[in-house]
């Protein structure tokens, strides 16, 4: 069963954002981690419009945060979000990752490291390379990985780069991925 | 190859604590209860670029060979900073924490983990914009001496320069950052005057303990890298070194959270992590 799904995006992530989180339900099953590349601009009137659309629980992440299902967590404004072990958020102000901070890649690698084949990654929409890294770390780890068919995102460099950095089990369009997510979400090994 | 490969993890996660171990052990440098994945992301870092083939290999070479220890230690090290960085916590520290200041009639701070010193120019140049600077001891410490010897010639590259000058702004700064600063061979050089009141020490928040008793203790994105039994250690230290409603001023995304002295101070500025401790 998995045990944690995490998504990033940068260009265009908003409205991929607003078009997968609201479709899932009040009852799904694991917790959700996101990195919006967003400057240095900070994510409080997203995350407070997206918490008004949605069943779950969104909120920016504080560090040292138990990880619980019902929730999304947005990495803050110019730090990397990490998941530690015991399955908890730890923050780091370490360089920028592919121009980023907070990088998708950080975030899937150390969520892949804790949560190791029991991970859902997302990649959808993006102007740069960050999270082709991270997803191909959760393939080696025995994860599950999605992403948005570039040829229809509004920015196809991100989707396409993770597409050729590994093997991904799924290519979707935008509005077929929340559908997908709740089933992967229930399913057993 | 799914085996070999979950084989191989297992191994990282096995070895990660026994290098900690032998780092302390040798060098009594103390990063155990540093927060895993960060470690571990930089670990892996200088394992790439060292060409080993393990951290085991690595552990052999750390034991023997005391250069790459200070590489390693610069690795660990966290050495982002910037002048007034985060502007609206210098802006709040101005408009809570001066007038408190201005009561005493000499001023104790600790800058700790202090990098390589811009914000203790920040807070130099905000001291002494607001007249206080003459009568502060300011002491800056690190556990990094490379950083600290940066920080004692206050000499920094012009490249970030226009961003330090629309943090000072944004900070409420009262005249031209360039007042403060040389320019020569492409680099800034602080005035030395800011740094008269300065005494930058080598010291290791995990392994040292109180060296004097402060009116106000700046630490900021430090505690992050720490898990909650360090975090409390160090909180616990700053509460003893600070003097009857010193002032505690911590990173951005920092807190008091599930830490025992969560409860013994009060919250000056929430957002921007300015607190003061309480009476008893």
């Amino acid at each position: 069963m998995n045990k944690a799904l995490v998504i990033g995006t940068s260009f265009g992530g908003l409205e991929a954002l607003k078009t997968i989180i609201p479709a899932l339900p009040a009852d799904f099953n694991i917790p959700i981690l996101v990195v919006l590349h967003i400057g240095d601009n900070n994510n409080d009137s997203f995350i407070r419009y997206l918490n008004g659309i949605s069943e779950l629980n969104i909120k920016e992440a504080e560090e040292k945060d138990e990880i619980t299902k019902g929730h999304v967590y947005f990495a803050p404004p110019n730090y990397h979000m990490m998941v530690e072990d015991d399955e908890t958020i730890s923050f780091s102000d370490d360089p920028k990752v592919h121009h980023s901070r907070p990088s998708i890649d950080v975030l899937f690698e150390s969520a892949a490291w804790a949560y190791k084949n029991k991970l859902i990654g997302v990649v959808l929409t993006g102007l740069n390379q960050d999270g082709a890294y991270g997803l191909k770390t959760i393939k080696d780890y025995g994860g599950t990985t999605l992403v948005e068919n570039p040829e229809n995102a509004v920015a196809s460099i991100m989707p396409k780069a993770a597409l050729t950095e590994s093997d991904v089990d799924f290519v979707l369009e935008l509005d077929e991925i929340s559908s997908k997510l709740i089933e992967l979400s229930v399913q057993d090994e | 190859m799914e085996q070999n490969k979950s084989s191989v993890i297992d191994n990282i996660d096995i070895e990660i604590p026994l290098f900690l171990e032998a780092v302390y052990q040798k060098y009594s440098y103390d990063f155990r209860d540093y927060s895993k994945a960060h470690v571990k992301r930089r670990l892996l870092h200088r394992m790439s670029v060292g060409r080993f083939t393990s951290i085991s290999h690595m552990q052999e070479k750390v034991l023997r060979d005391k250069a790459f220890f200070i590489d390693l230690l610069e690795d660990l090290s966290i050495n982002v900073t910037e002048m007034f960085r985060d502007p609206d916590f210098y802006k709040s520290f101005r408009e809570n924490v001066v007038p408190t200041l201005k009561t005493y009639p000499f001023i104790k701070i600790w800058h700790a983990g202090c990098s390589t010193g811009e914000e203790v120019y920040s807070l130099a140049i905000l001291l002494k914009e607001e007249g206080l600077l003459d009568r502060c001891q300011v002491y800056a410490t690190d556990f990094n001496r490379k950083v600290l010897e940066i920080a004692k010639h206050g000499i920094y590259k012009t490249q970030e320069l226009d961003k330090f000058q629309r943090n000072y702004i944004n900070s409420g700064g009262k005249e031209k950052l360039s007042d403060y600063y040389t320019i020569k061979y492409g680099s800034i050089k602080f005035d030395q005057a800011l740094s008269k009141h300065v005494v930058f020490a080598d010291h290791n928040l995990v392994t040292d303990h109180v060296f004097a008793e402060v009116n106000l203790i700046l630490c900021r994105n430090v505690l992050i890298y720490f898990n909650r039994e360090l975090q409390n250690k160090v909180i616990n230290l700053f509460h003893e070194s600070l003097a009857h409603s010193g002032h505690l001023c911590l990173g951005s995304k920092e807190s008091l959270r599930f830490t025992q002295h969560e409860h013994s101070f009060a919250d000056i500025d929430a957002k921007q992590k300015i607190f003061k401790k309480k009476i008893g």
